[in-house]
């Protein structure tokens, strides 16, 4: 190895180093944000989970209500979406759009 | 003295403590199991139980223990002299703090990873949880009313802090809506909003128009203002009604819109600090200009030394950290000593900067005496006194002192900041609880326990006057921090001694700081209560800090009372309940 080799060798060392302990160092601060952030979006996905599926344990989807006036635009894309799913018919009672 | 020889001579006892002490209390008494299958791994849910390397962890741990507290008791304990001070922040860290914060992780670590209040609770019974509750409501109250009259004063001393300290608040927002939609790394943005912060404060030292100095813009000095206030007592009310707006909003966000983004940027500027005034030491070298010993005091060191430095010797808010989030975190069991007692370390280190930065600020003996001339003036004007003498360490890397001054002021209004708000969320948590537990469900709510801690802060800060009228005497109130701290750390103490004791393992090692605390702060109250706030002889009776007082003491005797008890107590039945949280 010539002595410009060893100079490239020792840079790139030092070079991962230091990207180690920058990586290292916000770990640090991080961890607590981290944390946080993940209850934050555990709670936004547990009620999602129970906005869709409250029907199914007997609770009362309060969402249905809010969402009834969207029914009439929502029905023309629905019938055109199931047409090109291959499916002539609509699948779901609560869509009769045909 | 050289303050150099001084760092020496502590950082060499943290290192022989932590060499020799924490693997004698591990060994012997914690008796640590490498093999041992910790919360983090046994109940690993990628939140609150997460394995995670011990580096990393000591940096989470000693980051989210170190604040103001640390700085702000050892700036008024130098009034006694520096070495008193000196002696009870390493004696205290290497044998009562580093215990302790060490105990609370293994204790918490033993039992699924459970926080001290609800080991209590098991342990001795709802009693136990009521008084944690209690005392935490104290602290909590303490801290908000301290932390309050801490930045309004800095604010008026320093008002080229203000508006870097205002700054943060939308840059940390900013960061938290950036981070919790877009997701990326912290790093960049916070250290270009810390770059931001810092070019504001030293900005603003040097031009005047970017300072908010209310005293000035209300006519300054004694400048009658309004009902009776004059333009410092009206700057005061103004800034205390500013930050119980800002703590009202602060503590009923959400966590990652402005309170974790703060941390993190806070985070920095403990390094920033810390590495600013020990190199400062280290290329100034300045020798101690304080005395060692203050040979004319107006109140004896014994034994109110050992209440106004708790955070920095030892601290019962550590506990709290160390049993609610480090030990659900802890990879093996052997990481609880480098955390638990590396974090106590760490912050014996911060409280010795903060006393060589206030014993080496005077230019002599003399100048140290007329400013800290009683130990009211201590508490008034410690906290000033170091943020110069920080300035002045910071001087010697070629900053100009005015503008290291104003840096160390916005770092100490940001710790304190955070402090604040934390606390002030902490109990609307425990109102809530309270009002839970006594079926008052009204007061559980968010807004209604908030309003309740706000308003409650807010008066007891102003309450309490000092000798410069309306405001002046927020730091009266910095012993009853320091006490209620200190008995949350008996209850932990307490706690672990009782569980080394029906392990049939020896309990001297933390049965002995748990009794000397306890026995200090019964001492230091009775003396302040029963001989200053009663009135009794020729002192001014204070009726505020009496009640505050009384309610300590009740306390105090209560822990002692729980302690001999459970000490007392079938081993067999303690140990049924004990070992059906045990994870082993």
């Amino acid at each position: 190895m010539t002595r410009a080799d060893d100079e490239r060798a020792a840079s790139a060392n030092w070079r991962t180093r230091i990207k180690r302990l920058i990586e290292g160092y916000d770990a640090v601060l991080s961890l607590q944000h981290r944390r946080e952030i993940v209850r934050e979006l555990q709670d936004e996905e547990d009620l999602f989970m129970l906005l869709c599926f409250c029907d199914m344990m007997g609770i009362p989807n309060p969402v249905g209500d809010m969402t009834l006036e969207l029914y009439p635009y929502m029905l023309d894309r629905f019938h055109e979406w199931h047409k090109r799913q291959g499916m002539p018919r609509s699948p779901l009672d609560g869509f009769r759009c045909c | 003295m050289n303050a150099i020889w001084i760092a020496i001579f502590g950082a060499v006892c943290f290192v022989m403590g932590y060499r020799f002490y924490s693997k004698f209390i591990a060994e012997r008494i914690y008796r640590l199991d490498p093999d041992f299958q910790t919360p983090a791994h046994a109940y690993q849910d990628g939140v609150d139980y997460v394995p995670t390397n011990k580096w990393i962890l000591w940096g989470h741990h000693f980051t989210s223990v170190a604040g103001a507290a640390p700085i702000v008791g050892p700036a008024i304990a130098i009034y006694w002299g520096w070495l008193p001070a000196i002696l009870w922040v390493v004696l205290g860290t290497v044998f009562a703090a580093g215990v302790h914060d060490f105990g609370a992780v293994v204790l918490s670590n033993r039992h699924k990873g459970h926080s001290i209040g609800t080991l209590a609770n098991k342990l001795i019974g709802q009693r136990a949880k009521l008084l944690f509750l209690f005392i935490i409501l104290i602290l909590v109250l303490m801290i908000n009313a301290v932390f309050a009259w801490v930045i309004a004063k800095l604010f008026i001393t320093f008002p080229a802090s203000v508006l870097s300290v205002f700054i943060q608040i939308p840059l940390a927002v900013w960061i938290g809506y950036r981070v919790y939609r877009h997701s990326g790394s912290m790093l960049l943005p916070s250290v270009i909003a810390l770059a931001v912060m810092y070019g504001a404060a030293l900005l603003a030292s040097e031009v005047p128009f970017l300072q908010i100095d209310l005293v000035s813009w209300f006519g300054g000095g004694d400048t009658a203002v309004a009902g009776g206030f004059d333009a410092t007592s009206m700057a005061f009310l103004v800034w205390i009604v500013v930050l119980m707006a800002y703590v009202y909003i602060a503590s009923t966000l959400p966590v990652w819109k402005l309170l974790q983004p703060r941390d993190y940027i806070n985070s920095h500027q403990l390094v920033v600090g810390l590495a600013l005034l020990y190199l400062g030491l280290l290329v100034g070298a300045p020798e101690m200009t304080a005395p060692s010993v203050n040979g004319e005091t107006d109140v004896s060191w014994y034994p109110l030394l050992f209440i106004t430095i708790a955070c920095g010797a030892i601290s019962g808010f550590h506990g709290l950290v160390a049993s609610g989030t480090t030990s659900k975190q802890l990879d093996k069991e052997t990481d609880a000593r480098f955390i638990g007692y590396g974090g106590a370390l760490g912050e014996g280190m911060l409280a010795m900067i903060a006393i060589i930065a206030v014993g080496t600020l005077f230019a002599s003996s003399a100048d140290f005496t007329a400013t800290y001339s009683s130990f009211s003036a201590a508490g008034s004007s410690g906290l000033g006194s170091f943020v110069k003498g920080a300035g002045q360490l910071a001087g010697n890397l070629g900053i100009p002192e005015h503008m290291g001054s104003t840096l160390v002021a916005v770092i100490v209004v940001s710790f304190a900041a955070t402090t604040l708000d934390t606390a002030v969320r902490l109990m609307r948590y425990i109102i809530a609880e309270l009002g839970n537990e006594y079926g008052m469900p009204v007061i559980a709510r968010k807004h209604v326990a908030t309003s309740i801690a706000v308003i409650t802060s807010a008066a007891l800060v102003i309450l309490p006057e000092g000798p410069n009228g309306f405001g002046s005497g927020g730091y009266l109130l910095w012993p009853l921090f320091g006490t209620s701290n200190q008995l949350l750390a008996g209850i932990t103490l307490m706690l672990v001694s009782v569980w080394l004791k029906r392990q049939g393992r020896p309990v001297v090692f933390t049965l002995v700081p748990m009794l000397f605390l306890l026995v200090m702060t019964l001492w230091a109250m009775a003396q302040q209560v029963i001989f200053t706030w009663s009135g009794f002889g020729d002192a001014d009776r204070n009726l505020l800090l009496f009640t505050f007082g009384s309610l300590i003491m009740v306390f105090t005797l209560w822990i002692l009372l729980e302690a001999s008890r459970s000490f007392r107590q079938d081993p067999t039945a303690v140990q049924e309940s004990l070992s059906s949280d045990d994870t082993r």
